[in-house]
């Protein structure tokens, strides 16, 4: 079965990087590590596995990162290759577990009966790596911090999509999944809806591992895929006073408005408009007053510069944009006392209702809001090269998410059709 | 050999192709034959002989119910005198600028009088401030190194609370709020230059001299609307609102001697003549000038560009000068600015085209922003009419421009904003009047204001009210050669040609329209009939 599989080679992983620096983002794939072949099943590694066959599979920023070799070097140790990229998958179980899910987690289809759709939450930690007891984030819920990614009976791996021995979502051979991290979907919920529910529960998790809260007034920069998602999970999740958008692009800050955003504008345009929401000075570039939070969804050294600048002297910075080796100037960060902090992926969030699974949240955002809206189109696994390509254009193009089709037939319709901006879809 | 008055010329197939403004260079267009013709402005008047002598003359035959200055000057008093700022006159003239004719007339009277407390008040209003080589331009350096040394110099800060006063409000409730050093010296001697009808009369002190909390009563849009034209100060509410608190600035005991001065159209220095000729009059001389001046300016950066036409320096001279009573003394005046500038032009067209130039009174030294551009073509010139506007309601008017979408940002702060945001949802002056008070009142702007050389934060909005009467009259604006996007955040429809432009407009008009191209500057006001 034909599947895409990203190998260890350092002369490809140059050559990708200089062609990613020539000729943009997702063009590293043409001459890089990456290659297209036929691949067999994953076995499951222990008896709590399951095989999940890919419908969609979405393409991210990190993945764009590691095939235009653009990663940054810390991920060596957290990955073991070969291995099949793709983490934002929703699929069907083509096996039966052989226990229940575990107590406290979301649980998994168990028995007999027909296929059902699931979404995979990738992070392979303590619990897939058969390490019992847990590290003590996962005993606390907190897989996205585990402590233990590189050891146990798996591969290193931070995530399926990155471990030589689970698969990943781009290959029609499938992946293996550990019973904690499978989600049954609603049937409410279209595929394109039930692809986006990874990206959404990284977005819902930085926004409420925040300090943002009703009232505030929020900055976002960028209106990528997780920008967007950023917006949706603070309109719903926290209602801030505020959201203000910095957006490269008018379908990007359309789409903004429309998922709660109060102001969306060119990018170049968000220092003022923040600067006018928070009637502030500015001393040496820096807003003296500014936002209570700003999330940078782009992860370099300028949205970076940029999110410190925008923030109130005591607010927070939250990075989810994957950022690699960047240089920035950190006085004002110290001066102005502002902590920066990361958000990675997800796990149990503290809610008024209690714990909950973040997965769980994202499922119903993803069907409230309809987030497969932002799905702008599919490709099958063999134009790997123009969907990487369209990925790492996707914003020029007018594009936001784009997925491999992996249904063949089989696949369900959505339930809205897809909103494909622009570019060739299946 | 006498000036010769303005004239329209009826556009034929032998009439050569007419000179445009375009921003920081120029153009020559054909216009349609048989259905377009030309307004050209009177040629300069002759400058008044020994203009010295005039101010004296002027100081000691005031008009109207006013004795001579001299009379009014004694030992122990309090003299404030208040002059026009860097916005008058376009471009600024050569040296010795009239103000500081005048001025130095004034303090020469004063000296003699033993006053010895004499302050100068530059009145900015919400302008920005000005530079000292700008105030050493103005009144001569041996004014400034006498009096800004000592603090003797300053320039009217409308943020300031405790440099103004309250004097009530008129019978319409319009505060009146005003720097408190002119408001309450024995005297308070204005000093004006009336390039254009608005100037002058009540509106120098009343608005010259005045807070935000003043002046937001007659700078709106629904005033703004109700000046048909803001030019035609006996049609315009503008300036009814600027007289009602004139007479109530009077009434509170604050004694205002008015000078006013005319200057002359001869804008432009001896290289640039051809600016000032009918094209087909043209010498050699004149062709050889456009073009190589043309050539030049195309093959500039756009920074050089700006800085050789922002050191331009006007052979402007004083036509007249008047002293008195503030009506007594602007009636005079009106006189002989209409002398200078009016033209009489039979019946409205289709559409009005005009080019504009690269100054406005609100760039000196700086850029024409977009908002600039919109305040010259829909404010200004629009409105250099008496009776009728020279283009019919619902017709078009085809500007041309580069319109950067470029910005000051030391000058024009607000500015930058206010095209980002407020235009960004809105160009109808109602709506735009709504973030009004959040800008008038924003710190940063006030600190800006205040210590910078900033526009003030609200003065934005006042150049997009000064479009409202154009914006309500016409079918529609096209600009042509202007930046697309800053184009259509105005509101306006770009073209690239201006054949495009008088398409686009037809498609609004109706087919065969008929124009009018306004060649000004120099400046000319239009007498409709």
């Amino acid at each position: 079965m034909k599947g895409l599989i990203f190998e260890r080679s350092v002369p490809r992983f140059l050559a990708a990087r200089v062609v990613a620096n020539l000729a943009g983002s997702g063009r590293g794939a043409a001459v890089g590590p990456l290659r297209l072949t036929d691949l067999s099943e994953p076995d499951p590694p222990g008896p709590e596995w399951q095989h999940v066959q890919p419908l969609m599979s979405g393409i991210c920023g990190s993945d764009l990162a590691t095939i235009d070799g653009a990663s940054s070097r810390y991920f060596e140790g957290l990955v073991s290759m070969p291995f099949v990229p793709g983490h934002e998958v929703v699929g069907v179980l083509s096996g039966q577990v052989t226990t229940a899910g575990r107590s406290g987690l979301s649980g998994a289809p168990t028995g007999s009966g027909p296929a059902k759709r699931v979404v995979v939450e990738p992070v392979l930690a303590c619990a897939a790596r058969g390490l019992d007891p847990p590290c003590a984030a996962c005993r606390a819920g907190r897989t996205g911090r585990c402590e233990r990614v590189a050891v146990g009976h798996l591969a290193p791996g931070l995530q399926i999509g990155y471990c030589s021995d689970t698969g990943g979502g781009w290959s029609a051979a499938g992946l293996v999944a550990h019973s904690s991290q499978i989600h049954p979907v609603p049937d409410e919920l279209s595929d394109e809806d039930a692809v986006m529910v990874e990206p959404a529960a990284c977005a819902i998790h930085a926004v409420l591992s925040s300090t943002a809260r009703a009232g505030a007034d929020i900055l976002v920069v960028g209106a990528g895929t997780i920008g967007l998602l950023v917006v949706a999970a603070l309109r719903h999740l926290v209602d801030p006073r505020s959201v203000t958008v910095g957006a490269r692009y008018e379908h990007q800050r359309a789409l903004a408005l429309d998922l709660g955003a109060d102001t969306a504008v060119p990018g170049e345009e968000l220092g003022r408009a923040a600067r006018r929401r928070s009637a502030s000075f500015v001393t040496s570039r820096h807003l003296s007053s500014g936002a209570d939070v700003v999330f940078d969804c782009v992860g370099s050294a300028a949205s970076i510069t940029q999110s410190i600048s925008l923030v109130r002297p005591g607010g927070d910075v939250v990075l989810l944009g994957m950022p690699s080796s960047v240089r920035l100037d950190l006085a004002p960060l110290w001066h102005r006392e502002v902590r920066m902090a990361g958000a990675y992926a997800y796990g149990t969030e503290e809610t008024p209702d209690g714990p909950r699974r973040t997965f769980d949240i994202a499922l119903e955002l993803a069907g409230s809001l309809g987030l497969g809206r932002l799905v702008s189109a599919r490709y099958p696994i063999e134009r790997f090269e123009d969907a990487l390509a369209h990925a790492g254009d996707a914003g020029r193009r007018g594009a936001v998410k784009i997925v491999f089709d992996l249904a063949g037939g089989g696949r369900r319709e959505p339930a809205r059709a897809a909103t494909d901006l622009n570019g060739p879809a299946t | 050999m006498s000036p010769r008055p303005g004239f329209v010329l009826e556009v034929d197939r032998s009439t050569p192709p007419a000179l445009f403004w375009h921003g920081e260079g120029f153009r020559l267009e054909q216009l349609p034959p048989g259905r377009s013709r030309i307004v050209y402005p009177p040629e300069p008047l002759e400058a008044a002989p020994d203009p010295a002598g005039a101010i004296r003359r002027a100081l000691d035959n005031p008009l109207g119910d006013c004795e001579p200055l001299s009379a009014q000057l004694r030992p122990g008093m309090k003299l404030t005198i208040a002059f026009d700022d860097v916005s008058l006159p376009l471009p600024p003239m050569r040296r010795p600028d009239v103000r500081q004719l005048v001025i130095e007339e004034v303090l020469e009277l004063a000296a003699r009088a033993g006053v010895d407390d004499v302050v100068l008040v530059a009145a900015l209003a919400l302008h920005r401030r000005m530079t000292e080589p700008e105030l050493r331009h103005a009144l001569g350096d041996r004014i400034y190194d006498a009096f800004a040394p000592h603090g003797l110099l300053v320039q009217h800060d409308a943020e300031d609370p405790s440099e103004l006063v309250y004097l009530g409000s008129t019978d319409e409730g319009e505060d009146v709020e005003l720097n408190k050093r002119a408001a309450t010296s024995d005297l308070l001697v204005y000093v004006n230059i009336n390039l254009v009808a608005m100037d002058g009369g009540h509106k120098s002190v009343a608005t010259g001299l005045a807070s935000y909390r003043s002046i937001r009563h007659h700078h709106n849009p629904e005033t703004m609307r109700r000046s048909k034209s803001f030019m035609d100060m006996h049609r315009s509410e503008l300036h009814t609102s600027n007289w009602r608190m004139g007479r109530l600035i009077a009434r509170s005991g604050v004694k205002v001697f008015q000078i006013e001065t005319t200057l002359n159209t001869n804008t432009f220095p001896e290289q640039f003549r051809f600016l000032e000729r009918r094209e087909w009059e043209w010498t050699l001389r004149d062709r050889l000038s456009f073009l190589g001046t043309s050539g030049a300016l195309e093959r500039m950066p756009d920074r050089l560009r700006r800085r050789m036409f922002h050191s331009i320096r006007a052979p402007h001279a004083m036509t007249s000068v008047q002293a008195g009573e503030v009506e007594a003394v602007h009636s005079s005046t009106l006189a002989h600015v209409l002398a200078q500038q009016l033209v009489e032009v039979e019946g409205q067209t289709d559409i009005l085209t005009m080019g504009l130039p690269y100054i406005c009174p609100y760039n000196v030294d700086s850029i024409m922003n977009p908002i600039l551009v919109a305040c010259l073509g829909l404010g200004y010139l629009f409105n250099m009419y008496r009776n009728k506007p020279l283009v019919r309601e619902g017709g078009v008017l085809v500007l041309s421009h580069p319109t950067p979408w470029a910005f000051h940002p030391g000058h024009h702060p607000s500015y930058i904003d206010f095209f980002e945001h407020v235009l960004a949802e809105s160009t109808d002056p109602l709506q735009v009047a709504k973030h009004e008070l959040a800008y008038a009142t924003d710190p940063w702007y006030v600190h800006l204001y205040r210590t910078g050389h900033a526009y003030h934060g609200v003065h934005p909005f006042y150049m997009w009210y000064w479009c409202a009467h154009a914006l309500e009259h016409l079918g529609g604006v096209v600009v042509v050669g202007g930046n697309p996007a800053a184009v259509r955040r105005l509101g306006f429809t770009p073209a690239s040609t201006l054949e495009d432009a008088l398409e686009l407009a037809a498609a609004i008009t109706g087919p065969s329209p008929t124009i009018t191209h306004l060649h000004s500057p120099p400046l000319l006001m239009a007498e409709v009939t």
